[in-house]
């Protein structure tokens, strides 16, 4: 109870205070069959270093000490210390949404310069505060997108996040908008364009594609935004790795862009949380989802921020609103601000060309092995790349294990017509001798197999 | 001279007549050729990323600030102290549950085997984080009295949308899904919104003289269309629906379904189970009721509870227990968690996909785990008498300042308060004060606001959550203000209206930001 302030004789008197004999008088209210007359049945309170104890063992069985090609949306980069320092002030961390604009100016400021670098690095006009994350991201934008042209068919890419593509079609499961998926070019991994034209209609209110893509290539951004432009459909893109932006041309064709900004100096923590955030041609502001801060001033002039347009949203609205979402990812978002500023305009440029260079390393390296062969050559990459094996994934997988080192994810699960294919990163904090040692471990096949 | 002048003038000075520093945005500080970064040396082969790229290379690069590090450290340092906090004092905010937030809980989720494990790393490699999220959930279970559990939604609003689906799943596979929910005028503007996503027609349900629900509207309003009611307990105006149980039967008689909004569980921890009385499905806010930082608006977390019935329908994937080959839903013991040996007989856990019935992803991966860490520890640290205590503190400290201040301000529901009350501004609004002013004016007094002119059932709400992590000093503080403001209302209304006086920006223009928004920073032309 090492959190509550009060006590057993303070209790007593605010008890006396408001006149009632008893605690369990003020549960008078719940009816006698109701109220819960034993203990919960649940761990014993623990002391604040048996508390550390437990994690740390749970920690410990996850096995640290692993290097990591895994990639497909959580991407592990090198996170600057100065975020932590800063986000575990406790006027960031421990307070609420800042609907109290003139207590809230340091909230309210840090997601306005949020928005701006989003809206800088997406080639975007405006950003919103933020999503819960990149999948639910990319399905708010396509009903975004529904309500800008009133129009309710999608046609999605089978090379966007299977997971992006799963969570979409439970958004739009009883919301009568029906989703075309558009395959992929077998020689370059991107989308078919020819079928992607072929599955636009008048009726088609948004393509979803995601840049790079799920394989890791990037997708022809202006041939894909003239298909869907030709027949009144708005593109959206989507972006699963936000420090591509640094490097890759950003998708200015596109009319609304889906961000996962988890790369900007948020930990893996196992898939979450992350942070999500829609950024959007001006035309479509009022279609937004999710809060927006802006400029204004106050009664002497002074500049301040707040929390504006709030009529999208449900507070104000109820069911007619442009999403339920409340509670976003702010804390998260204040984590990329950080990030962004200390990598800076140079900075992460440079970032994403040691990504680009470390995966064109690694791909060439794995690539040349006996028995192995990179997919998808004939389009450019960014840091991820598909990898097919004479082998099974399941074959080789665990001499890498041995070597302390977890090799590409396994494709059969999402695309079962790509046998022996696997998906691996290789993002800057991955060193030469893991590549070497991975490449070595993959060629090491038993005699006879 | 003009307001945009005034403030970019200001801008360039370190201080003004507050006690905080001046900061101009980072874009206005920055300048070319500074860096706060340094990447260490490639071993492997530069690049040329334009070749590389061709068409896909960036030319330009985004305009993104050039600072120092000390530079940045300042910046969002001073940022900070313009914001109020928890740690700063009370946030009486209702419904929101703004109580203590544990710093061994930022500790222990920053430990690095579970900070930094991959989504799609091999179970054989996840079990620690998987037995986190067990026992998490066993834990969740047994405090809601639920049968199964999704940890997958991100916020409160994303579970009502989890459990709204699981709602319609099953009416599905009733062979109907029915049209309708019903919703109370008292919810939160998320609950409509939630129901409107899910395909549904949203019906509002009318508040009874004691702000609870119209059983006989009740009975008129559910009929073979209604799919679920979603009601929140205690509601809005922080009263517990002592005719729960005959509102779930009277639903239940028609088929149709009750679902919680848990916003309030913060006054059910440990004294009474949504189980137990009646509910088919809830969500929880692990922000609220579990002491996860609300960061300035997120992230959260909203697990999904339900009854068996519905667990078919639960967001795949969800967590097993693999045992001799068997696949079970894992309820971790307290003894495996705690278990150091490395020679005991562990389970494996793992994720099942293979579930024909489920309503699908709402989410990639498996939900804001780093949260699911704090919540753990939060109800690690309290056990079951700590938690129990901690609900009698928050109901106390709410009915403490009632007793304190309803001689002074409305009180339009005389039912008993659990862990908020609302007041309604009626006696201030005929000197021409409204609850917005007494909250800016509270700001004065050094307390964030309650929260304002919600619910709607009540003429101009004062909602006041003090939470269990108030003690009585802070109370009467408190208590306090709200008295002497209550007395400048009479005496000098003026005061009131223009407050509040301390802060570093006044009274903001919120009309102006939206009719012309400006939503980013632009170089001066």
């Amino acid at each position: 109870m090492r959190y509550l302030p009060n006590s057993p004789a303070e209790r007593e008197k605010m008890l006396a205070a408001i006149g009632a004999a008893s605690i369990d008088g003020l549960f008078a209210v719940i009816p006698a069959e109701y109220r819960l007359d034993r203990d919960l049945d649940l761990p014993r309170a623990h002391a604040e270093s048996e508390i550390i104890d437990c994690f740390r063992a749970a920690g410990a069985k996850n096995s640290t000490d692993y290097a990591s090609f895994l990639g497909a949306g959580a991407y592990r980069h090198y996170r600057p210390v100065i975020i932590d320092s800063l986000i575990q002030r406790g006027e960031f961390l421990t307070s609420y949404t800042p609907y109290q604009a003139e207590i809230s100016q340091g909230t309210l400021q840090a997601i306005f310069e949020f928005q701006t670098m989003i809206a800088e690095l997406t080639a975007m006009d405006v950003a919103n505060a933020s999503m819960y994350d990149g999948s639910t991201g990319a399905s708010e934008a396509v009903m975004m997108a529904t309500r800008a042209t009133g129009r309710h068919q999608a046609v999605v890419a089978a090379t966007v996040h299977p997971e992006y593509r799963e969570v979409l079609a439970t958004y739009t499961k009883f919301r009568s908008l029906p989703t075309t998926l558009a395959g992929y070019d077998r020689e370059t991994g991107r989308i078919d364009l020819a079928a992607l034209d072929a599955a636009v209609t008048q009726e088609t209110a948004a393509v979803l594609v995601q840049s790079p893509n799920f394989f890791g290539v990037i997708e022809d951004i202006p041939a894909i935004a003239a298909i869907a432009h030709a027949k009144g459909a708005l593109l959206v893109v989507s972006i699963a790795e936000a420090i591509s932006l640094g490097v890759v041309r950003p998708p200015v064709e596109a009319d609304i862009v889906s961000l996962e900004a988890q790369s900007f100096g948020v930990a893996l923590s196992y898939g979450g949380p992350f942070c999500g955030v829609i950024a959007a041609k001006e035309q479509f502001l009022r279609q937004m989802p999710g809060r927006l801060v802006g400029q204004t001033t106050d009664s002497s002039g002074y500049r301040g921020f707040v929390l504006t347009l709030a009529t999208r949203e449900q507070h104000i609205r109820r069911e007619r609103a442009t999403s339920n979402i409340c509670t976003n990812q702010a804390l998260v978002a204040l984590m990329a601000t950080i990030f962004l500023s200390v990598y800076g305009k140079e900075g992460i440029r440079e970032l994403a060309e040691h990504n680009l260079a470390k995966a064109a390393y690694a791909a060439q390296k794995l690539g040349s092995q006996p028995g192995a062969k990179l997919l998808f050559t004939g389009a450019p990459r960014f840091h991820e790349f598909v990898l097919q094996t004479e082998e099974s994934p399941a074959q080789w997988s665990q001499r890498l294990l041995d070597q302390k080192i977890v090799g590409g994810i396994d494709l059969s699960r999402w695309y079962p017509e790509l046998s022996n294919a696997t998906l691996w990163c290789a993002t800057e904090v991955v060193t030469r001798e893991q590549i070497d040692t991975a490449a070595g471990a993959l060629a090491a096949r038993p005699a006879g197999a | 001279m003009s307001s945009s002048e005034v403030s970019v003038a200001n801008a360039n000075q370190k201080v003004r007549p507050h006690p905080t520093q001046n900061e101009a945005l980072l874009f206005e500080k920055s300048s070319p050729g500074k860096r706060a970064c340094k990447l260490p040396p490639l071993d492997v082969p530069a690049v040329d990323a334009a070749a590389l790229l061709g068409a896909a290379h960036r030319s330009r690069s985004a305009e993104l600030p050039e600072l120092s590090e000390i530079e940045i450290i300042r910046h969002f340092t001073r940022l900070s102290t313009w914001n109020y906090s928890i740690d700063l004092g009370m946030y009486p905010l209702g419904s929101c549950t703004m109580k203590y937030n544990p710093r061994v809980n930022e500790y222990v989720a920053r430990i690095e085997g579970l900070a930094e494990a991959h989504p799609y790393r091999p179970d054989s490699l996840a079990q620690g984080i998987l037995e986190v999220i067990g026992l998490l959930q066993r834990c969740l279970l047994e405090i809601t009295g639920m049968d199964a559990i999704t940890l997958q939604p991100a916020a409160g609003a994303h579970g009502e949308f989890t459990g709204i689906l699981l709602v319609r799943a099953w009416h599905e596979s009733q062979g109907n899904p029915r049209r309708k929910i019903l919703i109370p005028d008292s919810a939160h503007g998320t609950n409509p919104a939630s129901a409107a996503i899910c395909g549904y027609t949203v019906e509002t349900l009318k508040s009874n003289p004691e702000g609870g629900i119209d059983l006989e509207a009740l009975t008129r309003q559910v009929d073979e269309e209604t799919a679920a009611l979603m009601l929140t307990n205690p509601s809005t105006i922080g009263v517990f629906e002592s005719q729960i149980h005959k509102i779930a039967d009277i639903l239940h008689a028609k088929g149709a379904l009750l679902y919680m909004d848990g916003a309030n569980m913060n006054a059910l921890v440990g004294k009474a189970r949504p189980g137990d009385f009646g509910v088919d499905v809830m969500h929880l806010n692990l922000h609220k009721t579990f002491s996860t930082p609300h960061g300035g608006g997120g992230p959260g977390s909203g697990p999904v509870a339900c009854k068996a019935f519905l667990e078919p329908f639960l967001p795949i994937p969800i967590l097993v227990r693999n045992e001799n080959g068997t696949k079970c839903a894992p309820g971790l013991d307290s003894e495996t968690w705690e278990s150091k040996n490395p020679d005991t007989p562990r389970v494996s856990l793992g994720w099942n996909y293979d579930r024909p019935q489920s309503i699908g992803r709402v989410r990639a991966f498996y939900g804001n785990v780093g949260m699911f860490i704090r919540a753990l520890a939060y109800i690690l640290a309290n056990g079951p008498d700590g938690l129990r205590q901690t609900t009698e503190d928050a109901v106390l400290n709410a009915n403490y300042i009632r007793s304190q201040l309803e001689d002074l301000f409305e009180l339009p529901y005389k039912t008993p308060s659990m862990h908020e009350v609302v007041f309604s501004d009626k006696r201030q609004a005929a000197r021409g004060i409204k609850t917005g002013d007494i909250a800016k004016r509270l700001i004065d007094y050094g307390f964030h606001p309650y929260t304002v002119s919600f619910p709607l059932i009540v003429h101009g709400a004062l909602m006041i959550e003090p939470t269990e992590s108030e003690s009585r000093e802070e109370l009467d503080l408190f208590i306090a203000a709200m008295r002497s403001i209550a007395r400048e209302v009479e005496e000098n209304p003026e005061l009131v209206k223009t407050a509040p006086h301390s802060t570093r920006v006044s009274r903001l223009d919120e009309v102006q930001a939206a009719r012309k928004p400006i939503l980013r920073w632009r170089p001066q032309p």
